[in-house]
């Protein structure tokens, strides 16, 4: 409890014993009625207070204005012992709301409990205890075993293994050694490790993801702006039914002072305050347990979104497949083996694909990148080089062709590097990267949980593509596409799913940063130490776990399920104790259930989010 | 120019909502956001008068509930 709490709780406590000691008490009616004045003023006397603030402001519709009205009006209508009543238990409501409201906050947090408190700088041999803010870039830090790795570095002494549980969800221990880039928010787990510090504080990974997690709440969903709006229109509506009620219907029916106190009941039962905190605090719970399974939402939006999804396009590499390629065959024609992988090689020695890494990779030799002169690379198609005066090209079928050249056929399942030098066909190489285990399954989930349309978009060849399509159960692959082919493929989607539906596109946030954006949800897949994954996507997936997308759409509709609930069960019961006492069916005490006790289980309903 | 802003001791929902609209009537402020779980601000105005509308934004806060701090830095 924080101390405004405190001072409330014990406010509350000295109101309830004077009110209970009140009944006891054998006197004059005047001394009572002074008596029940002081409990009310003890226990009202903020709510009074922020209503005139509000009348000040002219703003004067809310829930202390409706508070203050009716219990004023308790009490010049003589019920004293309501009047006090009603405030005290708005009170406790209020208080319960709080410290839910905190503690949802606190457990939000937690789950998010990466903050590192403290880094160990090493200067002139000795260890000082140093607040991560005070770290710069270049200065040696030391992480001791169960401790959290405050700021990104390099490892530069030891070995160790390290945890990544708190940011991705998955607890997969990770080796390190001298040379691995190491990520803050990680626990370390086995050895002593030094590291060279490569970014500051406000710039490390761990600051970005709490930035991001602790601003996700201000990009509101829809159900979140319509209970602004709602409580905004409604408030009022109420007391002018209220005023009506208390002056309309005496005119003919007389008996003024009963609908009178018809009309204050009406008021304690409005206060729209159970579906104005519940609503934000469910879905304030939807993004903490998201953050929780390692799942990055940026904000209540795309949880709506999420709970929408119709049509999901993927990107293939990296997101369907693991990423990962290996050079499987190598096939030469009039060269050696070894001739045709050098070429290669050199070839694509300045481009960062995963294709060029595994042809780097296979050749395994330093590249004097000398030789190299003049490259060109040619988006989706291949490159062009120029080593030691002589023209080399490499990639895919169709930028061959394009040079003249007839390349060989090659099987399927593989991308093939087709090299040409001086227009004359040296042979190709093929290299395959597999498909993520659990694709196949989280497909199925995801039809199963209401997504109609899976497409994919690739660069890579026609064969190729479909192979891995009709694999994991995807219903439509286009293949051979350019980055922007597949931000028109996208629009396409975009534009023939319905209107109240959305679409979703995954990848991996290195090529498709225009896609993510253009999407009505962006998801990237990989997010830990990426930042421009982290910048471009909507929805971000630390590790590269493809299920995590299914487990998204489950939480987003559990979040509105529940932000529905709220609103329906709120706003029903107190339509029913309107009706009820505008019959004069209701009392006050009623009333306070209809308030208070809604808001309360309003709360505890949203709280299930949370636990969760 | 999009900045954050921390709030210390927002205690009611509907405030935040009513700082929200009103924070976005500011001339010159393009976007606004209070969000009252995440005790945070998000503002979104014209460069060229950022600390004045900043200052404004403060005086509307204050007036909508007194206790509550913009926390800038």
């Amino acid at each position: 409890m924080t101390k405004k709490q405190k001072k409330m709780l014990k406010r509350i406590i000295l109101s309830l014993c004077l009110f209970a000691a009140i009944n006891f008490v054998k006197t004059s009616v005047t001394v009572l009625r002074i008596l029940y004045l002081i409990v009310y003023l003890i226990i009202s006397y903020d709510v009074i207070k922020m209503s005139f603030i509000n009348i000040k402001n002219k703003e004067p519709f809310d829930e202390t204005l409706l508070m203050t009205i009716a219990t004023v009006g308790a009490f010049l209508s003589g019920e004293y012992a309501e009047g006090t009543a009603v405030m005290l238990f708005y009170q406790i409501g209020e208080l319960f709301q709080s410290i839910a409201v905190e503690r949802s906050r606190k457990s939000i947090s937690s789950l998010m409990d990466i903050r590192p408190d403290y880094a160990w700088l090493e200067k002139d041999g000795e260890l000082i205890k140093t607040d991560p803010y005070e770290i710069k870039k270049g200065d040696i830090i030391v992480v001791k075993p169960g401790e959290k790795i405050p700021l990104d570095g390099k490892v530069i002494k030891g070995e160790s293994v390290i945890n990544t549980s708190a940011l991705t969800g998955e607890s997969v221990p990770q080796n390190v050694s001298i040379g691995s880039s190491v990520i803050s928010g990680c626990v370390n787990i086995s050895g002593l490790i030094h590291i060279n510090v490569e970014k500051e504080f406000s710039e490390s990974t761990v600051s970005k993801i709490l930035e991001l997690v602790e601003n996700s709440s201000v990009k509101k969903a829809k159900a979140e702006n319509f209970i602004t709006k709602f409580a905004r229109v409604y408030t009022p509506a109420v007391v002018l039914c209220a005023v009506v009620l208390a002056i309309i219907p005496p005119i003919f029916l007389g008996n003024f002072s009963q609908w009178v106190s018809r009309a204050l009941i009406f008021l304690v039962v409005s206060c729209p305050c159970a579906i104005v905190i519940s609503v934000p605090l469910t879905f304030f719970g939807g993004i903490g347990s998201a953050s929780k399974r390692g799942i990055l939402v940026k904000g209540g939006n795309y949880i709506d979104a999420m709970a929408n999804v119709d049509t999901i396009v993927f990107d293939k590499t990296g997101t369907i497949t693991e990423g990962i390629f290996k050079v499987n065959t190598i096939k030469s024609i009039d060269c050696t083996e070894e001739e045709l992988i050098k070429t290669a090689a050199e070839a694509e020695a300045f481009v960062e694909h995963p294709i060029s890494k595994a042809l780097r990779d296979k050749y395994g030799k330093k590249i004097d990148l000398n030789l190299i002169t003049d490259t060109k690379n040619i988006t989706g198609m291949g490159v062009e080089a120029k080593i030691n005066g002589n023209i080399i090209n490499a990639g895919n079928s169709k930028y061959i062709k394009t040079l003249g050249v007839k390349p060989q056929t090659t099987e399927n399942g593989s991308t093939a590097v087709h090299v040409c030098k001086n227009k004359k066909y040296m042979g190709y190489i093929l290299i395959s990267d597999s498909i993520k285990p659990n694709a196949e399954k989280t497909i199925k989930e995801l039809k199963n949980s209401g997504v109609n349309h899976t497409a994919m978009l690739t660069g890579d060849s026609a064969e190729n593509a479909v192979a891995v399509a009709q694999k994991v159960g995807i219903d439509e692959v286009h293949y051979g596409l350019l980055p922007k082919d597949k931000v028109d493929f996208t629009e396409k989607y975009m534009a023939k799913k319905p209107v109240d539906k959305k679409l979703a596109f995954v990848g991996d946030g290195i090529n498709d940063a225009p896609v993510l954006s253009m999407a009505d949800i962006g998801i990237a897949m990989g997010g830990l130490g990426s930042d421009a994954a982290i910048e471009a996507a909507d929805i971000v997936i630390m590790d590269d776990n493809i299920s995590k997308i299914p487990e998204v759409i489950k939480i987003a509709k559990k979040t509105i399920n529940i932000a529905k609930q709220n609103i329906i069960f709120a706003i029903s019961i107190k339509i029913i104790v309107l009706v009820l006492s505008a019959f004069g069916l209701s009392n006050m005490w009623e009333a306070v259930f209809a308030d208070v006790g809604v808001s309360v289980i309003a709360i505890l309903n949203a709280c299930r989010m949370i636990r969760k | 120019m999009k900045k954050y802003y921390k709030l210390v001791d927002l205690d009611c929902a509907n405030c935040a909502a009513k700082m929200e609209t009103n924070i976005k009537k500011i001339k010159g402020v393009k976007d606004a956001s209070v969000s009252f779980m995440a005790q945070k601000l998000m503002l979104d105005a014209d460069d060229n008068d950022f600390d004045n509308i900043v200052k404004e934004v403060i005086r509307v806060c204050h007036k909508v509930e007194p206790d509550c701090e913009i926390v800038i830095n």
